[in-house]
């Protein structure tokens, strides 16, 4: 039986559980895991494990924007070669195609400053061939992110016995 | 409220002007034990029997919505006629079951109260009604109270606690009325494959009985299928009242919303009662129902895999210190048998609680045939479990040593 996707989903949850605690969880053996996990590392399902937490603490991304970016494809390859050329800057957290009318692009940028995120859109993303347009939104609060919310909810205690 | 005061004219024996079945019931033997949990701090406790997840938000936001737009009347007794039939299509569609919406089915307050109006619409005075044991603590209780003799079938651990079709047959006699099934099981977590499913249809049938199957548990399943309903079975609409709610599958315990389905005969009595008793459930919590069907499939399904996996946990645990206990694939309770400690069920909870702080509910809570084993509801955090597993062991160990 395959248990990629029972494994792939308590890691999801707590990306610190040990192969033995999975196992347990799961009812097989903790080589059973091991050798499951090594399998999505290798296929490049499982690219790596960090904490999720609100990391706007670290000076360096203390300023977080999404920026729409509007392309113009080309006739081979589409919006792949600029999109990778956009990747590749360390500022750049995450990068998406959209399929919206208005533009194509839609990347999550941090940096230590609002001067910094600003200086990264006029110096390196509009002046880049192939670049139409960008729109810049800056964050403001984090609420959730990646099923986790920041304000947890007070917890309502329940009876301590029922039936 | 003052009692008993000289200026009031009570009677001069109030015991003797209560109703005398109610009087010689038993209080429900998990409330003493609520009671002394409760005075204790630091306690962890496995003895909660609902989900300890909080109702989705997609279901919170649905009744939230519904007093928004100012739907705060009554309904029809049956229940929404939208939530029937939402209701009927899950069914059909999980229990293999059709019922007609219009007819056949009624939304009750919590399946407690389905149960109550099927027993009592069903019941008379001195009919007997079969039920498998160690079992939900109200099952004696409501029939006793609808004036019908309740009659257990012991069920145990050797047989994974499913119903024995040969023991159940042995129960019937000329005044048994009916059936009533609670599989997958509070306390056991017990479950019924198909075949002893169709055993005890055909038990049903040859006596002609009426079956009432409890399956509030029923989407907390984990070998990967729910079972058909026993009504999907040949012949056996016409005698099943199948109960559920959405108490346990959803997390919406506080919502107390339930329902029956079964034939129109019956449903149609079961609506009298209610009708002139409870008139219906409450509008906010049935919009709240129908959107957990609707939309609430996917925050279920990943209650039940959490559950499963605590599961596995609690019940590995229980083994490897020595307690045997088998394997559940249902509910949310493991029931590890405690005889090697030499401690009655009760005893061994008490000491338990007062030596180490957790809570579990003893066997016995849930019938006769409960002693020798405690209920463990895995309904709570993991962390909880893998502590409450510590301590649990650390107490076994003090016992061998005096």
């Amino acid at each position: 039986m395959d248990h990629k996707n029972e494994i792939l989903r308590l890691l999801r949850e707590d990306g610190r559980l040990s192969n033995e605690e999975i196992a347990e969880r799961i009812g097989v053996s903790g080589k059973t895991v091991e050798n499951t996990i090594r399998k999505l590392e290798k296929s490049g399902i499982l690219v790596g494990f960090r904490a999720l937490f609100d990391d706007s603490v670290l000076p360096e991304n203390a300023v977080k924007a999404i920026i729409e970016v509007k392309v113009k494809p080309e006739r081979n390859g589409g919006f792949d070669r600029v999109a990778k050329r956009i990747s590749r800057f360390s500022k750049v957290e995450s990068l998406y195609l959209m399929s919206s009318g208005l533009f194509d692009l839609m990347i999550e940028v941090r940096g230590e400053t609002l001067n910094d995120v600003a200086e990264f859109v006029s110096s390196k993303l509009a002046p880049m061939e192939g670049v139409v347009s960008t729109s810049t939104h800056f964050i403001l609060k984090k609420y959730k992110e990646s099923g986790k919310l920041f304000e947890n909810e007070e917890e309502h205690e329940r009876l301590k016995i029922t039936p | 409220m003052k009692k008993n005061t000289k200026d009031l004219k009570s009677p001069r024996n109030p015991e003797s002007k209560l109703a005398r079945h109610i009087v010689t019931l038993p209080k429900s033997g998990i409330r003493d034990f609520f009671e002394l949990v409760n005075t204790m701090d630091d306690v962890i406790s496995l003895g909660i029997g609902e989900p300890d997840f909080v109702t989705p938000w997609t279901i919170r936001e649905g009744s939230i919505y519904s007093l928004e737009r100012g739907h705060t009347s009554y309904t029809s007794n049956l229940g929404l006629p939208s939530l029937r039939k939402a209701i009927c299509e899950y069914v059909a569609e999980n229990y293999k079951a059709d019922y007609d919406p219009a007819h056949e089915c009624i939304v009750t307050v919590g399946v407690s109260e389905a149960l109550d109006l099927a027993v009592r619409a069903i019941t008379n005075p001195g009919d007997e009604i079969i039920y498998n044991e160690p079992c939900y603590v109200s099952y004696y209780s409501e029939i006793r109270m609808a004036h019908g003799v309740p009659v257990p079938v012991p069920t145990y651990e050797k047989n994974n606690f499913a119903l024995d079709p040969a023991d159940l047959e042995k129960a019937v006699t000329p005044k048994t009325k009916a059936i009533l099934l609670n599989f997958p099981c509070n306390p056991t977590g017990a479950t019924l494959d198909m075949e002893q499913l169709e055993a005890i249809a055909d038990i049903a049938r040859r006596h002609d009985l009426l079956v009432l199957s409890d399956l509030i548990y029923s989407e907390l399943t984990y070998s990967g299928h729910i079972l058909p309903a026993i009504s999907s079975l040949p012949g056996m609409k016409e005698r099943t009242v199948f109960l559920h709610g959405f108490s346990k599958a959803f997390a919406m315990t506080g919502f107390r919303i339930g329902y029956a389905c079964g034939p129109f005969e019956i449903i149609d009595t079961m609506m009298k009662i209610h009708q002139y008793s409870m008139l219906c459930a409450p509008i906010t919590a049935q919009e709240a129902a129908e959107e957990a069907l609707r939309n609430g499939k996917r925050d279920m399904e990943s209650m039940r895999r959490e559950y499963m996996n605590r599961r596995n946990v609690i019940v590995k645990g229980f083994n490897r210190m020595g307690l045997s206990c088998f394997m559940p694939e249902g509910a949310f309770y493991a029931f590890p048998n405690i005889t090697s400690t030499g401690l009655s069920s009760t005893e061994f909870a008490k000491r338990l609680l007062m030596e180490q702080r957790v809570a579990v509910v003893p066997g016995n809570a849930f019938g006769k045939s409960g002693e020798g084993y405690v209920r463990c509801s895995y309904a709570t955090s993991m962390e909880k479990i893998r502590e409450a597993l510590k301590r649990i062991d650390a107490f076994l160990k003090s016992l061998k040593k005096s």
